[in-house]
């Protein structure tokens, strides 16, 4: 046994390879979170009204909104078939500290669905009729907030992994946690609408994201001990 | 006997009472002995209260009547989110110790805490009619509370979908810990939000200083709902020990009596 001799952060490092090699090598999938996003945009323009100052007004909550049913719906990905083929367990009984291998798989997730939904969120601001500063707001939002969105959902799928059908439940579960990270995200594109300083709200959501990533890889590592047994 | 010893066993014995609420048995028989007489002196004090309340008190100069609907929305509103509190403090402590009462307490107080939401939610807007003008304002406080009842609704769920219930316990434990943790940064977001958002916030009372004859009712009606929620938790939490410790000789022996 080796075991000894693999850093813990050559571990990491290897899961981190393991997990973006299988997300590459399913390409398809990697697109759907994004599409998803994409899709339910362009739904509100059909259903609400293309009027251009209404939509601009309602554009940075729908887009956020929009982010963070995308991040949902692909969450389950990040431990569920793990589970299902038993690396999981095996990941639980490494002897490095699981919470940083959930770290790792957590950072890689958000790799594969966090970074898409950012590089194409100017579009989207884009068919939501806002002004260039407020795209460039709208993305740096977006990366300083989707961390924190994967961070917790990893929570929340460390504590249902081991339920089968958990669709609804885990959103039932996150998504009152995610409430901060909408009002300090779509409230920064707003405040650069009404020419206010989004600093603030960035500096929040940024703090936001920085006490998720000290506290919630702890909590799924716990959920997952618990979920795994 | 050396005095050391002698001053451990006495010290054995002043913690002596603490260890007993670890047993499933003494816990069940302290809470038959106590939820009764909670509940009557909880019974007694809404009498007390609704009389005072409804009929002592003076209308307010403002808000006429409709104020009295504040002798169930506040008490209903802080025991929400002191029951919220407890599940989560039992819960951590059924999770580091495992203690089961404890994790039981916390199942307990779940469906209370999310009950107590739903009326301080449901009275807020019966009250929000006559004084704002309509049913439901995006208030800063109301949204919080709302949120705290998807954090209850959530809470429930998981631990209702996980079958064995050490784990729906332990699991449910770690989600009330992170809202634990997630309440007051939800709270201050949403507090900030509105205030960003709609400029003058709807202050809730003008608040010149509360009148006794108001002070008074509300205060027994605080104590009231605090001696239901305790009593109601003895029932709930005697139901939980029954079924949680079915296999066990001292269930037997109550459910053959």
């Amino acid at each position: 046994m080796n075991d000894q001799t693999v850093s813990t952060m050559s571990a990491m490092k290897a899961l981190l390879r393991r997990d973006l090699m299988i997300a590459l090598r399913e390409r398809g999938d990697m697109l759907q979170p994004v599409l998803f996003f994409i899709i339910v945009v362009s739904l509100f323009p059909l259903s609400v009204t293309p009027d251009k100052t209404l939509l601009m007004q309602a554009g940075p909550g729908i887009i956020w909104v929009a982010a963070l049913l995308a991040t949902l719906l692909a969450l389950d990905g990040i431990f569920r078939p793990d589970h299902e083929d038993g690396t999981l367990e095996q990941l639980v009984l490494s002897p490095h500290p699981l919470s940083l291998l959930v770290l790792a798989k957590t950072l890689a997730h958000w790799l594969v669905t966090g970074l898409p939904l950012i590089l194409i969120s100017p579009l989207l601001g884009v068919l939501m009729q806002l002004s260039g500063d407020a795209i460039i707001v709208l993305s740096c939002a977006l990366i300083l907030g989707t961390p924190a969105l994967s961070l917790i959902g990893a929570v929340g799928v460390g504590l249902t992994v081991g339920i089968r059908k958990s669709g609804v439940l885990l959103s039932l579960v996150i998504l009152p946690l995610y409430v901060p990270v909408l009002i300090f995200g779509a409230g920064a594109v707003q405040a650069t609408m009404v020419t206010l300083d989004p600093q603030p709200h960035l500096l929040l959501l940024a703090s936001f994201s920085l006490f998720s990533l000290a506290v919630c890889p702890l909590a799924s590592a716990t959920a997952l001990k618990i979920s795994v047994n | 006997m050396t005095t050391e010893s002698l001053n451990s066993s006495s010290r054995g014995k002043k913690w002596l009472w603490f260890h007993r609420f670890g047993s499933p048995a003494w816990v069940y028989g302290f809470a038959s002995r106590w939820a009764m007489p909670i509940g009557v002196v909880a019974l007694l004090l809404f009498v007390v209260g609704l009389y005072q309340g409804l009929v002592v008190a003076p209308p307010d100069y403002q808000m006429g009547d409709s104020y009295r609907i504040i002798f169930i929305h506040v008490p209903s509103a802080w025991l929400s989110m002191f029951s919220y509190f407890v599940m989560a403090v039992s819960a951590g402590i059924g999770l580091v110790w495992h203690i089961k009462v404890s994790d039981l307490v916390a199942r307990s107080v779940a469906p209370l805490g999310a009950m107590f939401t739903f009326c301080a939610l449901v009275t807020g807007s019966l009250w929000g009619k006559p004084t704002w003008g309509t049913y439901w304002v995006w208030d800063a406080r109301l949204t919080s509370e709302l949120v705290l009842l998807f954090l209850f609704i959530g809470y429930i769920a998981l631990s209702n979908a996980i079958e064995d219930r050490r784990t729906a316990s332990r699991a449910s434990a770690v989600l009330a810990l992170v809202g634990l943790i997630n309440l007051p940064i939800i709270h201050f977001s949403v507090e900030w939000w509105n205030t960003l958002h709609q400029g003058a916030t709807v202050t809730k009372l003008g608040r010149p200083s509360i009148d006794t004859r108001m002070l008074i009712p509300l205060l027994i009606m605080f104590f009231a709902f605090n001696f239901y929620f305790l009593s109601a938790m003895l029932y709930r939490l005697r139901c939980e020990l029954l079924s949680q410790e079915r296999r066990t000789q001292w269930v037997r022996e109550i459910v053959n009596d």
